[in-house]
C-alpha cells in the first residue's frame, strides 16, 4: 500500500523536488530552475508567461512570488515528509503495540501556531511594501488611457491626441501610467511580462503601471470573464526605442488621405463609406462617427499586425474570413455581417492595406 | 432518569422553538443589515432624479409608525392575558395586534401609491430602488406577521384555545412581531429622519 | 421485544400519511436518517452531472482553438459546473452527513425540527430542479446589439454569467434571455433550503444534546457542523439580498449594480464575496470534521489537541468573514484595502496550519490501519496542504494580481475543494457506510477507487498550476496555439477521465456492497464516538435509551483503559458491555415516540418554484398557484401536531 502511495504522482513530485533541492542548493540564485525542469520540455515560448518578467514591476512581483514559493516548498517538504514518514513508521504491523493515548501537547501546539505567524510576518513585510510600490504613480510617466470594450481594448494618448486599438505602443525603459475604465462590462487588463492584472470598471477609473526593459512585443489578455468572446479579448504591447516611438507618434498623428483615384483601394473606400462600416468605425480624414465610437479607429489599421481584439493576425486570409461573418470568429460581436460580396471584401482589404 | 416522555433535551433550558426563533432573528439582522447598508451607500452617492425628501410626508409616516409601535404593546397584553389563561382577552389583543399591523400595511401601500403618482417610481433612480426594496421587504415581514397573528387568533377560536406550549406558539410569534417593530424604528430613523 | 407504540391515525385536518415503506414513506418522512440518505443520493446525482459538465469542458480545452463547443455552450457549461458542484453537490452532500450523523453523535432521537428538516430537503430538490429546468425553458443570447453566427442551442441556453455572476455582465443588457434569472432565483431557493437547515442544526446542537454531552465533549464533526451552520446563517442573508437586487435589476428595471443609474458593479463583488468566502469554509469544514473522526479511529489514538482543533475551526469560520476582498485584489479596491485583506488572508493560514499539525500529531505514534476511509483522510491532508500553500501565495497581493483569473486559481481551489472537501467526503462515505447500510463495503474496490482518484486528481489539477502561471486565463473557451499551452491541457483532460473512471469504481462498490456486502457489526472500526454504540443499520429510533456521556470519546473509554505507560488496554468487561449494547439497541425497553410523517413539507416546498417562474415570466397565475401551495402547506403544517400522540394528550 505504502509503496503505491510513493508512486502516486504527488510523491514523485515531492521526491523530485527534494533531489533537485539538494543538488541545486548552491544554485539557489537561479530561482527559476524548478519551473524550467517542469516546463522546458513542453513550454519553451509562452507569450503570456507570468514567470518571465521583462520589466521592473513584473520583476518585483516575480521576486515576491519566488520568495513565497520557496518558503512554501520548504513547508511542503517538511509537512508532507512528516505525513509520509508517519505512515511508514506507524502503519499497523502484526507486532505493533497499542499506541500511547496522547491527547495533545500544549508546548508543541503553541510552537506550531507561533512559527507560521513568524513566517507569515516575514512574507508580509515585502508584500505590503510591494503593494504600495506598485500602486504609486511613477514620476514622469507617460499617461495612456485604456478603455475596455466587449471584446477589444482601445488606447488613447491624451498627450499626443492619438486613438488606437488592440496594440498598445509604448516607449521602452520608461514608466507608463495606464488610466483605465470600461465602456460596458468588467474587463481585466493583463500583460503578464510587465505587471499583474487590474480591472476595468464602468464608471470608475483604475490605474496600472507598466514598464518594459527593452524594445519587444508582449502579449496581453483580458483576465475577467466578460461575456461570449472573453477568451478572444487579447492584445499586444509593443515597446519601442524612444526614437522609434517618436516616429510612431508622428505617423499616428497623420490623418488618412481620402483616395480619389480608380484603384481597387479607392473602390474599397467606397465600400467602407457606403456598406455600413461608417456606423461605428472612424478613419480620421475620411469619416468621423457621430455619437459613441464603439469600434476600433481604423486610421492606421495596416500597421497593426493583429486585429479583432488581437484574436487574428492582420493578413488577407483572416480579413476576408472576418469580413464575411465576424460573429463566426467572435461570437456576440457587435460587428454585423454586412453581407458583403467577395468583390467588396477584396476591395475593402485593399483599402485597409493602404491605411498606414 | 427516563420516564417515557422525557427523552432528554434542552440542556440550555430555553424552549427549542423559541431558541430556533432567536437563531432565525439573528439572521434576519443580517438581512436587514445588508439592505440598510446598501441603502446608506446609495443615499450618500450621486444619483440623478428625485429624492425621498421631494415626496415624503413625515407626519403621516410618523403616525403609521406609532400605530405599529402600539401593536407591540397589544402583543404584550395578549401574552399577559394568555399567561393567566384568559382566552378571550388573548384573542381580543391578538386581533387588535393584527389589525394595527394591517393598518400600518395599508398606510404603507397608500404611501407607496402616493410616491408613485408623484413620479418617485421603483426604477426612477438608485435611491428610489433601494427605498422601495428596503421598506417593501419590511412590509413583507409585517404582512407575514399579520398572517401569523390571524392564524393564532383562528386557532384560539377552537375549543381548547391557545396554550403557551404546543402547536403555533404565541411567544414564538410575539418574538417575531417585536423584532419586526424594532426594525421599523431603525428603518424610520435611517430612511426618513437622517 | 420492540415496543414502539404505533402512532394513532387520528387526522388533524388532512389524513396523516402512514406509509412506512415504499415511495410515500420517503416523500413524507421526517426521519433525519432517511432525509440524510435522500440528500446524499440527490447530491451525488448532481455531482455526476457537474462532473459530466467538467468532462465536456475538458474535451473542449484539450486542443487549442477547438470547436467542440460554441462559446455560448462553453460559458453555460462552466457556469453550471461551478454552480452545480458548489450548491447542488458539495453543500448537500455535507448536509447529508449533518442530517444522518448529527443526532447520532449527540445522542438525540432526531433534529430539533424534523419537519423543517424535511422542508429544507424538499426546497433543495425543487431548487435544483428549478435551476436545471433552464435547459428546457431558459434562453440566452448575445449582448444587446451583438451578433451570433448560430443559435445558442439547448446546451447554451443555461446560465452563462459564471457562478459568481459578476455585474454588469450578468445583467439583462449583457446576458439577455431568462437563463441568468433561473440562476439568480435558483440560488435564492437553494439558499432558503440551506438557511432553514442551518437554524435547525444550530438549535439541535444547542438544545438536543443528551445527558452529559457537554460542548467540549462533542465529536469534532459535530463541532464543524455547528461552525458551518453559523457560517450559513450569517452569510446566506447577504447573498439573498444581493440576489434580490440582481433579480430587480434584471426584471424590474432597477440599477443596483448598473453604472448608468448610479449603481455600483463593485458592490455586487463585495456582497457576493462576503457570502462567497465563508461559503468556501462551508464547503471545507465538514471535511475537516470527517477527517477528525476518521484519523483517531484508525490511529487508535485520541485526536491530538481536540480543543485546538475545535477553536481553530471556529477561528477559521470567524476570520473567514474578514477576508472576502482577497477575491478582488485586481478589482477596484485601494492599496490600503489590498494590504489589509492580504494580511487577514495570511492570518487565516494560522488556524488552518494548526489543524494540519494536529492531524499529524494524531497519526504520529499511532497504529495506523490503512483502509479506504483512512487512505482518503491521509490523502486529504496531503492534497489540502498543497491547496493551502497555494492559497498563501494568493495572500501575497502583488503575486495574486498575476495569478488571479488564471488556471493557477482553478488549481488552488480544486486542491481545496476536491482534494480537500471531496476526499474528506469520500472518506466519510466509506467510514459510515456500515452504520448506514449494515453492510461492509468492498475494501479492494475502495482502494482502487482511492488510487485512481489520487492519480487522476493530481494529473488534472497539478498541471493547472503551471498552465495558470504560463498565462491560461479562466473561463477561456479557446486558447491560441501560440500560447504553447496544449501539452499540459491534454494531460489535464486525461486526468479528468481517470477521475471519472474512479467514480465508476466507487459506484460499483457502493451498489454491490449495499446489496451483497458482508453483514456489518455495530462497531466495525473499534470506534470512539457514540454513534457506534447502536446497531447497524441504525434503527429508526436511533438510541433505545438516551445515552449518558461521561467523557470525550465516551465509547472508546467504555472499551479501553490505559496502562501506566499510557497505552490503551481493553477493559475486562468490554466484551460484555458490547454484547449488552447490541442487545439493548435492537430491543428498546421503553415506549418510543417518534415524530409522525407529514405531507406538508413537500407541499410547502413545491410552491417556491412556481413563485420563481412567476417572477421570471411576470405571471400572476403562476404566482397564485405558488402562493396557494405555500398557504396549504403552511396552514396544514401549523395545524398539524408534530406527533399524533402529543395532539391526543393536549385534548385530555
Amino acid at each position: 500500500m505504502i509503496t503505491l502511495y510513493m508512486v502516486s504522482a504527488l510523491s514523485l513530485i515531492i521526491v523530485d523536488n527534494i533531489n533537485m533541492l539538494v543538488k541545486n542548493i548552491i544554485k539557489l540564485k537561479n530561482l527559476r530552475f524548478l519551473a524550467l525542469i517542469f516546463l522546458s520540455a513542453c513550454i519553451e515560448n509562452a507569450p503570456l508567461d507570468s514567470l518571465s518578467p521583462e520589466g521592473p514591476y513584473a520583476r518585483s512581483i516575480d521576486e515576491l512570488f519566488w520568495l513565497t514559493f520557496w518558503i512554501a516548498v520548504v513547508i511542503f517538504v517538511i509537512v508532507q515528509g512528516a505525513l509520509l514518514l508517519s505512515i511508514f513508521v506507524f502503519k499497523e504491523k502484526p507486532d505493533s503495540p497499542e499506541p500511547k493515548q496522547i491527547h495533545g501537547n500544549t508546548k508543541l501546539e503553541i510552537l506550531w501556531t507561533i512559527i507560521p505567524v513568524i513566517i507569515l510576518a516575514v512574507i508580509a513585510v515585502p508584500t505590503v511594501r510591494t503593494i504600495f510600490d506598485l500602486a504609486n504613480e511613477p514620476e514622469d510617466a507617460l499617461k495612456i488611457e485604456v478603455i475596455g470594450h466587449q471584446w477589444w481594448f482601445e488606447y488613447r494618448y491624451p498627450d499626443y491626441g492619438i486613438t488606437t486599438a488592440n496594440i498598445l505602443v509604448i516607449p521602452a525603459d520608461r514608466p507608463i501610467r495606464l488610466e483605465m475604465w470600461s465602456n460596458d462590462v468588467l474587463h481585466n487588463y493583463w500583460v503578464p511580462k510587465l505587471n499583474g492584472k487590474r480591472y476595468l470598471v464602468p464608471g470608475q477609473t483604475t490605474y496600472l503601471n507598466l514598464h518594459a526593459d527593452s524594445p519587444d512585443e508582449f502579449w496581453a489578455q483580458c483576465g475577467e470573464y466578460c461575456g461570449l468572446s472573453h477568451s478572444k479579448m487579447r492584445g499586444r504591447v509593443l515597446s519601442l526605442s524612444e526614437n522609434d516611438f517618436q516616429l510612431w507618434v508622428k505617423d499616428q498623428q497623420q490623418d488618412a488621405v481620402k483616395l480619389e483615384d480608380n484603384s481597387l483601394a479607392a473602390e474599397g473606400q467606397q465600400v467602407y463609406l457606403n456598406a455600413g462600416c461608417t456606423q461605428c468605425h472612424v478613419i480620421d480624414g475620411v469619416w468621423d462617427v457621430q455619437g459613441d465610437r464603439i469600434a476600433p479607429n481604423l486610421t492606421h489599421f495596416a500597421i497593426r499586425n493583429v486585429f479583432a481584439g488581437a484574436a487574428l493576425y492582420n493578413n488577407r486570409e483572416n480579413l476576408s474570413k472576418w469580413l464575411a461573418n465576424p460573429a463566426e470568429i467572435k461570437p456576440g460581436t457587435f460587428m454585423p455581417n454586412l453581407e458583403l460580396t467577395e468583390a467588396e471584401i477584396n476591395a475593402l482589404i485593399a483599402y485597409l492595406g493602404t491605411l498606414k | 432518569m427516563s420516564d417515557s416522555h422525557s427523552y432528554p433535551h434542552e440542556p440550555t433550558g430555553v424552549e427549542t422553538r423559541k431558541l430556533g426563533m432567536w437563531v432565525f432573528l439573528s439572521t434576519e439582522i443580517l438581512f436587514f443589515g445588508t439592505l440598510i447598508t446598501t441603502f446608506m451607500i446609495f443615499k450618500g452617492s450621486d444619483f440623478p432624479g428625485m429624492k425621498l425628501t421631494d415626496v415624503y410626508d413625515i407626519p403621516f409616516t410618523s403616525i403609521s409608525s406609532f400605530i405599529l409601535l402600539m401593536s407591540s404593546l397589544t402583543m404584550v397584553l395578549a401574552h399577559n392575558a394568555l399567561e393567566v389563561n384568559d382566552q378571550e382577552k388573548t384573542r381580543v389583543w391578538l386581533l387588535a395586534t393584527a389589525m394595527l399591523g394591517a393598518v400600518f400595511l395599508a398606510g404603507q401601500i397608500y404611501e407607496f401609491t402616493e410616491f408613485y403618482h408623484k413620479g418617485f417610481e421603483l426604477s426612477t433612480n438608485i435611491f428610489s430602488s433601494s427605498f422601495y426594496v428596503l421598506t417593501g421587504f419590511h412590509g413583507l415581514h409585517v404582512f407575514i406577521g399579520v398572517v401569523l397573528l390571524l392564524a393564532l387568533w383562528g386557532i384560539g377560536q377552537r375549543q381548547k384555545g391557545l396554550t403557551l406550549e404546543g402547536g403555533m406558539n404565541l411567544e414564538f410569534v410575539a418574538l417575531y412581531w417585536h423584532f419586526v417593530d424594532i426594525v421599523w424604528i431603525v428603518l424610520f430613523t435611517v430612511v426618513y429622519l437622517i | 421485544m420492540t415496543k414502539i407504540i404505533e402512532p394513532k391515525r387520528q387526522s388533524s385536518i388532512f389524513r396523516r400519511p402512514s406509509s412506512e415503506t415504499g415511495i410515500w414513506s420517503w416523500i413524507t418522512t421526517v426521519d433525519h436518517k432517511k432525509i440524510g440518505i435522500m440528500y446524499g443520493y440527490a447530491a451525488f446525482f448532481f455531482l455526476l452531472i457537474g462532473g459530466l459538465e467538467a468532462l465536456i469542458l475538458r474535451i473542449q480545452l484539450s486542443q487549442p482553438d477547438n470547436n467542440f463547443l460554441t462559446a455560448a455552450e462553453y460559458n453555460a457549461m462552466f457556469t453550471m459546473h461551478g454552480t452545480t458542484m458548489i450548491f447542488l453537490a458539495i453543500m448537500p452532500i455535507s448536509a447529508a452527513f449533518f442530517n444522518y450523523l448529527l443526532p447520532l453523535q449527540i445522542g438525540a432521537r432526531d433534529v430539533a425540527f424534523p419537519r423543517l428538516n424535511a422542508l429544507s430537503f424538499w426546497i433543495f430538490i425543487f431548487g435544483g430542479a428549478f435551476l436545471y429546468s433552464t435547459f428546457i425553458f431558459g434562453t440566452a443570447g448575445a449582448p444587446e446589439g451583438g451578433y451570433l453566427a448560430e443559435e445558442v442551442g439547448w446546451l447554451g441556453s443555461a446560465p452563462n454569467g459564471g457562478w459568481f455572476g459578476y455585474q454588469p455582465n450578468a445583467g439583462m443588457k449583457y446576458s439577455p434571455g431568462t437563463a441568468m434569472d433561473y440562476w439568480a432565483i435558483g440560488l435564492q431557493i437553494l439558499g432558503i433550503a440551506s438557511l432553514i437547515s442551518a437554524f435547525n442544526f444550530i438549535t439541535t446542537i444547542i438544545n438536543m444534546r443528551t445527558e452529559g454531552m457537554r460542548f467540549m465533549r462533542m465529536p469534532v464533526f459535530t463541532w464543524m457542523t455547528f461552525a458551518v451552520s453559523f457560517l450559513l446563517a450569517f452569510s446566506l442573508p447577504i447573498i439573498a439580498i444581493a440576489l434580490f437586487y440582481v433579480t430587480f435589476d434584471r426584471k424590474f428595471g432597477t440599477t443596483f449594480f448598473l453604472t448608468e443609474g448610479g449603481g455600483d458593479p463593485i458592490l455586487w463583488q463585495h456582497l457576493f464575496w462576503l457570502f462567497g468566502h465563508p461559503e468556501v469554509y462551508i464547503l471545507i469544514l465538514p471535511a475537516f470534521g470527517i477527517v477528525s473522526e476518521v484519523l483517531p479511529t484508525f490511529s487508535r489514538k485520541p485526536l491530538f489537541g481536540y480543543a485546538a482543533i475545535v477553536f481553530a475551526g471556529f477561528g477559521i469560520a470567524f476570520i473567514g468573514f474578514g477576508v472576502w476582498a482577497h477575491h478582488m485584489f485586481a478589482s477596484a479596491i485601494s492599496p490600503v484595502a489590498q494590504a489589509g485583506f492580504g494580511l487577514s488572508t495570511m492570518v487565516i493560514a494560522v488556524p488552518t496550519g494548526v489543524k494540519i499539525f494536529n492531524w499529524l500529531g494524531t497519526i504520529w505514534g499511532g497504529k495506523l490501519k490503512l483502509n479506504t476511509p483512512m487512505l482518503f483522510s491521509l490523502g486529504f491532508i496531503g492534497m489540502f496542504l498543497i491547496g493551502g500553500l497555494s492559497g498563501v501565495t494568493h495572500s501575497i497581493v502583488p503575486a495574486d494580481t498575476q495569478q488571479t483569473d488564471t488556471y493557477y486559481v482553478v488549481a488552488h481551489f480544486h486542491y481545496v475543494l476536491f482534494g480537500g472537501a471531496l476526499f474528506g467526503i469520500f472518506s466519510g462515505l466509506y467510514y459510515w457506510f456500515p452504520k448506514v447500510w449494515g453492510k461492509m463495503y468492498n475494501e479492494s474496490l475502495g482502494k482502487i477507487h482511492f488510487w485512481l482518484m489520487m492519480i487522476g486528481f493530481n494529473l488534472t489539477f497539478g498541471p493547472m498550476h503551471w498552465l495558470g502561471l504560463q498565462g491560461q486565463v479562466r473561463r477561456t473557451w479557446v486558447y491560441a496555439e501560440e500560447t504553447n499551452l496544449q501539452f499540459w491541457n491534454i494531460v489535464v483532460t486525461v486526468g479528468a477521465f481517470i477521475i471519472a473512471l474512479s467514480i465508476i469504481v466507487f459506484m460499483i462498490n457502493w451498489i454491490f456492497s449495499k446489496r451483497n456486502g458482508e453483514k456489518a457489526p455495530f462497531d466495525p472500526w473499534d470506534a470512539r464516538t457514540i454513534e457506534w454504540t447502536i446497531p447497524s443499520p441504525t434503527p429508526v429510533w436511533n438510541f433505545s435509551k438516551a445515552p449518558i456521556v461521561k467523557s470525550l470519546d465516551d465509547f472508546w473509554h467504555t472499551k479501553y483503559s490505559e496502562d501506566e505507560e499510557g497505552r490503551a488496554v481493553k477493559r475486562a468487561e468490554a466484551d460484555q458491555i458490547l454484547l449488552d449494547l447490541e442487545e439493548e439497541g435492537l430491543n428498546p425497553s421503553e415506549h418510543i415516540e417518534l415524530p409522525s410523517p407529514s405531507y406538508f413539507p413537500i407541499v410547502l416546498a413545491s410552491g417556491l418554484p412556481f413563485l420563481g417562474y412567476a417572477v421570471i415570466y411576470k405571471s400572476i397565475p403562476l404566482a397564485l398557484i405558488g402562493s396557494i401551495l405555500l398557504l396549504i402547506g403552511g396552514f396544514g403544517w401549523g395545524t398539524e401536531p408534530l406527533e399524533e400522540e402529543a395532539f391526543e394528550d393536549s385534548h385530555e
